[in-house]
């Protein structure tokens, strides 16, 4: 114990006098080279260390699984679209491609759904039954994926009929003399995909009231009370006035939502660990390349989910530039 | 069109124990421009929202036409509002915020269109119908506001200081628009200002509240030459009617040595022997040494037909705290800018007949016709 913490000070500190060495050398190295020289040289001395990590760490992977998309499950030779044509045309992997999108679908409107109808609803309550509100549905925020659905296991955990119900539902169904269900079994209209999308919900809700409530709590008091005037009653001056003058806060949180979603992994790898056919993408990549030992497939599902996820980087990154214009 | 009556309407908020709005009784007439005015703080606005039906009414009633509208919620009272700050809808076009309400109503589009695009007429807005508000100028902004109020033909317009918010210039050009578009329109109206000179150039007539109480509700004019009590008196009119603290002697009220004459009336209607004696600055007129009010000149302000001096004189004035103290007093009068009196003269103003004004002492109500 007191080594590991020892040597996680010395790993502290050596990175950081390290980095400060390493700068303070190309900092000296570029002052050597005389003003022309060193003008020109300097940005790139102190901005070069960072452009190399992100090269090291970040692009060549990238290409190298690019690269390994087109190989087959040992890396060792090339085998054109193979991979692609297996994966896409095998109805095992378009029913996983099927899941992500119904994840898609639902998790971040459910998430902004919530989020707004607490946010709206603890608008009303006395500052203190507001604060405690608010703070409930923040707290699942600072619970890891893992963590939040080992809990939500506790919920949906099943035991054959005849014995003690460790699970709440299912015991919730025993006092009405019903059940018990397989939770995790019940594959009819993807139910079991469902309960697990309530869980990522259940996180990223307090997230989503936070942002949205503040929003909220930000347009003019002046506008509802015009509205109120010109003849509005409450649902409409929520839909149209207060939900278009807190729109881009709701992409905000719908597009930080979606990208979280379609990285999703942990969630269904400590519940079903995609049996059901509940699977994702994130869990399928793991399964082929660690149980698998398939490299060639499992660089084949990231790439596909990079190709999925990079035209909602772009409208993300636009939208900020867009909000910090509009500032 | 409708009148407007406020009832003996009364707003506490909770937690006050003094009512911000004191039984208020106004009848404002079928078309009346009807000004509300005060300091701030003395429950102006508080009376717009609560005929608005954005304040609770806590006692009496509140009537537009025959209808009681003391309970029913704003969307129910036929009124359209001009905010101080405009509260346009940031996210809707100019010809969008116009027809917000009539599509509420569920009027039909063609019909929107058409009311919009007179409202536009009128107001000079054709061109910025497809703008946002962000885009607009604050005068152009103004009018959006004043559109999207006009759009509604409602029963009464209710506006809420609607020109604080705009240049010192544009102020007044648009204070002139206003008043001749609401003539033009016939909507009753109260119209809510901290701003005398806007209460006295717009209304028909003018209501003065103080604390939550109306002080005076009648015509500018009759506001000017006939102000109820103190309050009143020195609130309308600028520069600011004089008033000194006088002890009434045989004839007159003695000020400074002199004795100024005063009417009979106000004499015998005065109980004591002290009373509060106004003159407004363009009421006095210059007199030979040792006959009017003496005045030691601080400033002169020449503003060429006119000019204005600020003085002292040796008088009570009224000031509720300590009303017996004696000494120096500001005065102000407006004399011929022609040959004005220099910086530290002392120079004698008497009044002129019919225009003095006086009050109690203790209750500050006027005294005399």
């Amino acid at each position: 114990m007191v080594i590991k913490l020892a040597s996680a000070v010395l790993a502290i500190l050596g990175g950081i006098s390290g980095a400060m060495l390493l700068f303070w050398i190309l900092n000296k190295l570029v002052e050597s080279l005389g003003h022309r020289w060193e003008d020109r040289i300097k940005p790139w001395a102190f901005a070069g260390p960072a452009i190399l990590a992100i090269g090291v760490y970040l692009i060549y992977p990238a290409v190298v699984t690019v690269q390994l998309s087109f190989a087959n499950a040992t890396s060792t030779t090339y085998v054109g679209l193979a991979n692609y044509k297996d994966l896409l045309t095998s109805s095992d992997f378009l029913g996983v491609l099927l899941n992500n999108l119904l994840w898609i679908l639902i998790v971040p409107a459910g998430t902004i759904v919530l989020g707004l109808g607490v946010a709206v609803l603890a608008d009303r309550l006395r500052p203190r039954g507001e604060r405690v509100t608010k703070t409930a549905i923040f707290l699942p925020m600072a619970i890891s994926m893992v963590g939040a659905a080992t809990i939500w296991r506790t919920i949906y955990e099943y035991q054959p009929e005849g014995e003690t119900q460790t699970g709440l539902l299912n015991a919730v169904q025993g006092l009405f003399h019903a059940g018990p269900t397989f939770w995790y079994s019940i594959e009819t209209l993807h139910l079991n995909s469902l309960l697990l999308m309530v869980i990522l919900i259940w996180t990223q809700a307090g997230y989503s009231m936070v942002l949205l409530s503040s929003a909220i709590k930000a347009t003019p008091e002046e506008t509802i009370e015009a509205a109120r005037i010109d003849g509005a009653n409450e649902r409409r001056i929520f839909f149209r006035i207060i939900v278009p003058q807190i729109k881009g806060t709701i992409i905000t949180v719908f597009i930080t939502v979606l990208i979280g979603v379609m990285k999703v992994f942990d969630i269904v790898y400590v519940t079903t660990n995609g049996a059901f056919n509940t699977d994702v993408i994130g869990r399928r990549f793991y399964n082929e390349l660690f149980t698998n030992g398939n490299a060639g497939y499992a660089a084949t599902i990231v790439v596909l989910l990079m190709l999925a996820i990079t035209p909602v980087l772009i409208v993300q990154v636009r939208h900020f530039k867009a909000e910090e214009a509009g500032r | 069109m409708a009148t407007v009556k406020f009832d003996e309407a009364t707003r506490l908020y909770p937690g006050n124990d003094k009512p911000s709005v004191d039984k208020l009784n106004i009848d404002i007439e079928d078309g009346e421009f009807l000004v509300l005015v005060g300091p701030s703080g003395c429950g102006k606005s508080t009376s717009l929202r609560m005929l608005a039906g954005l304040e609770e009414v806590n006692a009496g009633k509140i009537w537009i036409g025959d209808r009681d509208v003391t309970n029913l919620s704003p969307k129910d009272r036929d009124v359209a509002m001009v905010f101080q700050n405009y509260a346009l809808y940031p996210h809707m076009t100019v010809a969008d915020n116009m027809g917000f309400a009539l599509k509420i109503a569920g009027v039909d589009k063609g019909e929107i269109r058409k009311r919009v695009e007179e409202a536009a007429k009128i107001l000079d807005l054709e061109q910025y119908l497809e703008r946002k508000p962000k885009a607009l100028s604050g005068g152009q902004r103004q009018r959006v506001a004043m559109g999207r109020a006009i759009v509604r033909s409602p029963q009464v317009f209710l506006m809420d200081e609607p020109l604080s918010n705009l240049d010192a210039k544009l102020r007044v050009q648009t204070r002139t628009q206003i008043a001749s578009l609401q003539r033009r329109l016939g909507v009753t109206t109260v119209y809510v200002t901290h701003d005398q000179v806007e209460a006295m150039t717009m209304g028909d007539r003018v209501a003065v509240l103080k604390d939550g109480i109306l002080m005076q509700c009648d015509s500018p004019r009759r506001m000017y030459d006939h102000p109820d009590n103190v309050f009143v008196a020195g609130f309308i009119g600028s520069p600011a009617m004089n008033l000194l603290d006088v002890d009434v002697a045989d004839g007159g009220v003695k000020v400074g040595g002199s004795t100024v004459p005063v009417e009979r009336a106000i004499l015998d209607a005065s109980s004591g022997k002290n009373i509060t004696l106004g003159v407004r600055p363009e009421d006095l007129e210059l007199t030979t040494e040792g006959q009017g009010i003496p005045v030691t000149v601080d400033v002169v302000e020449e503003l060429g037909a006119d000019a204005y001096i600020y003085g002292s004189t040796k008088a009570h004035q009224h000031v509720e705290a300590d009303e017996d103290a004696e000494g120096e007093r500001p005065f102000i009068a407006r004399v011929d800018g022609r040959k004005p009196p220099k910086k530290g003269e002392t120079v004698f103003l008497a009044p002129k007949t019919g225009h003095v004004h006086a009050f109690d002492a203790s209750s500050g109500q006027r005294l005399g016709d």
